[in-house]
């Protein structure tokens, strides 16, 4: 298993010597799923944005296909982070634009800027866009307005617009946690699918342990900044979960 | 009365607090005694305000409707070419202004201040005075009203959008860099469909008050229906005052409507 992402030594400091990262190393495989578990606050977020750099680390590494994320700066940063898919938990549409539109934001980091104005995006694109509409189970919904959607749906459309990139990697920052139980489980299942169908490797945050050990290959379990468990799922104790999340009672409950 | 003690009191205001709002309440009195001291109100002419205004108004009556063609018909026209007009070019203009002086666009102090510089320069003449100084510069005529009216708008309009772009969420926004999108790109699809709402809401609202200002841009020579209404309030022809005033009631009126019924198609 070839690494598509090595992290070594990520240090991020909102506030000079306070470290919500301290000194994480991290190396994720070409395919599969990643699941980083801990409690609210520990760094997960922060971790995953330092990588296609909405957030800029303190120090360390982030190697992504032999360059280094961490020190690129404009137009090459632009070209790494199209690589990179993304799925929010706010899903992040841009609510008055139509679902197809959104997706085709998606290309926004290849289609030139004249093209996107003019809404003349290339028809290989337009065409991709319906496919994976089809593949989300949206295909009806192109030209509503993204904000006519229920929650489950704008993630469907969240998830369609990060798969236009094209990515070789794809992020999701707490992909469910504004969703119902029902609704998360078949966001995560069509994560699990297109990462399984499209060999792209997924890092996922995710608060709900059991649907981390459910669709993922690996968890990463992060307390205060720094990793604490790394492993297959079947490995995961109940002394890990202490390890993490501390405290006692939600365990026996 | 150690009962009462143990008792826990709540009051809104702290003893400072109570002091400070008496000492405000003085403070406004004293105020208000001093401007009315100040505007030194004439009795004389206040108490036959009632007559002189009833009287005004008797000499409005019959207006005199030929008038219209000889003069209001085409100075209309030319009130709404000016406010139109006007409105576009500040419209242009301001978007520039607006990005500079919204922060989350531009994250440099330097420039927001420059920006907000324009936009309060813009605000701080009033429409008058600007057509004063075109008048100056470009000669009586539409032209001056029109540049007064574009350059006076700028600051409201400039402000106004700064501030709905400064309030675009930033979710979508760190989608479309997570996406890869160049700058522009961003803006287009990030946030102007935020701030399209916006825009047009204000850009209406803006015509419609420029439609009132144009109207009276006149009274220094920059054109309009407020050369009419001046040319009949120096001749003392009340009767061609009375046609004006009335056109200009109904045109707002109209102008009122019509923004009404389109901003609430757009939004």
């Amino acid at each position: 298993m070839s690494a598509a992402l090595v992290i070594r030594g990520l240090r991020k400091e909102y506030r000079a010597g306070v470290p919500v990262l301290r000194d994480v190393s991290l190396e994720v495989g070409g395919t599969g799923m990643t699941a980083i578990i801990g409690p609210s606050g520990t760094g997960k977020s922060t971790l995953i944005r330092c990588i296609n750099r909405l957030v800029d680390p303190t120090a360390g590494e982030i190697l992504f296909g032999g360059t280094d994320l961490a020190r690129l700066k404009g137009r090459a940063l632009r070209e790494a982070r199209r690589r990179i898919g993304m799925v929010f938990q706010e899903y992040n549409l841009v609510e008055r634009l139509s679902v197809i539109e959104n997706l085709l934001c998606g290309r926004l980091g290849y289609v030139p800027v004249w093209r996107a104005w003019l809404r003349r995006f290339p028809p290989q694109d337009v065409a991709r866009a319906f496919d994976l509409l089809d593949a989300v189970g949206l295909g009806d919904f192109a030209t509503r307005r993204a904000d006519a959607l229920s929650g489950g749906q704008r993630q469907r459309v969240g998830i369609a617009r990060a798969i236009m990139q094209d990515p070789e990697l794809v992020l999701a920052d707490e992909p469910t946690s504004s969703l119902d139980p029902k609704t998360s489980v078949e966001i995560m299942e069509l994560l699990a699918q297109l990462a399984r169908e499209r060999g792209i490797p997924v890092i996922v945050n995710i608060h709900n342990v059991e649907l981390a050990k459910r669709f993922a290959e690996r968890i990463v379990g992060m307390s205060q900044g720094a990793i604490v468990f790394d492993g297959p799922p079947a490995e995961l104790r109940e002394s890990h979960l202490l390890a993490i999340y501390g405290g006692q009672g939600w365990i026996d409950a | 009365m150690s009962e009462l003690a143990r008792l826990r009191t709540w009051q809104r205001f702290t003893l400072a607090q109570r002091v400070g709002r008496g000492l405000t309440y003085v403070l406004a009195a004293v105020a208000v005694v001093w401007s009315l001291r100040t505007i030194e109100v004439i009795p004389e002419f206040l108490y036959d305000a009632p007559e002189q205004t009833a009287d005004l108004f008797r000499r409005m009556w019959p207006i005199d409707w030929s008038f219209w063609h000889e003069m209001v018909a085409e100075a209309l026209v030319e009130t709404f070419h000016t406010a139109t007009l006007g409105t576009i070019i500040a419209l242009v203009l301001s978007v520039p202004v607006a990005l500079l002086a919204a922060r989350n666009v531009t994250p440099s102090p330097t420039l927001n201040l420059v920006a907000k510089f324009i936009l309060v320069s813009s605000r701080s003449v009033n429409s008058l005075i600007w057509a004063l100084l075109f008048v100056a510069v470009f000669g009586p005529g539409a032209l001056a009203g029109t540049l007064a009216i574009a350059f006076r708008s700028i600051g409201f309009v400039g402000k106004l959008l700064a501030e709905a772009i400064e309030e675009a969420q930033r979710g979508p926004l760190e989608a479309l860099t997570a996406a890869g999108a160049p700058r522009a790109s961003i803006l287009l699809k990030g946030y102007w469909p935020q701030v399209e709402p916006s825009f047009w809401s204000v850009a209406l609202f803006r015509w419609d008050i420029n439609i009132r200002e144009s109207a009276v841009l006149g009274l220094v020579g920059a054109g309009g229906i407020g050369v009419a209404l001046d040319t009949g309030l120096n001749n003392l022809y009340w009767d061609q005052v009375g046609l004006c005033l009335l056109v200009i009631f109904l045109v707002v009126i109209a102008t009122e409507i019509a923004t009404s019924a389109i901003r609430s198609r757009i939004i």
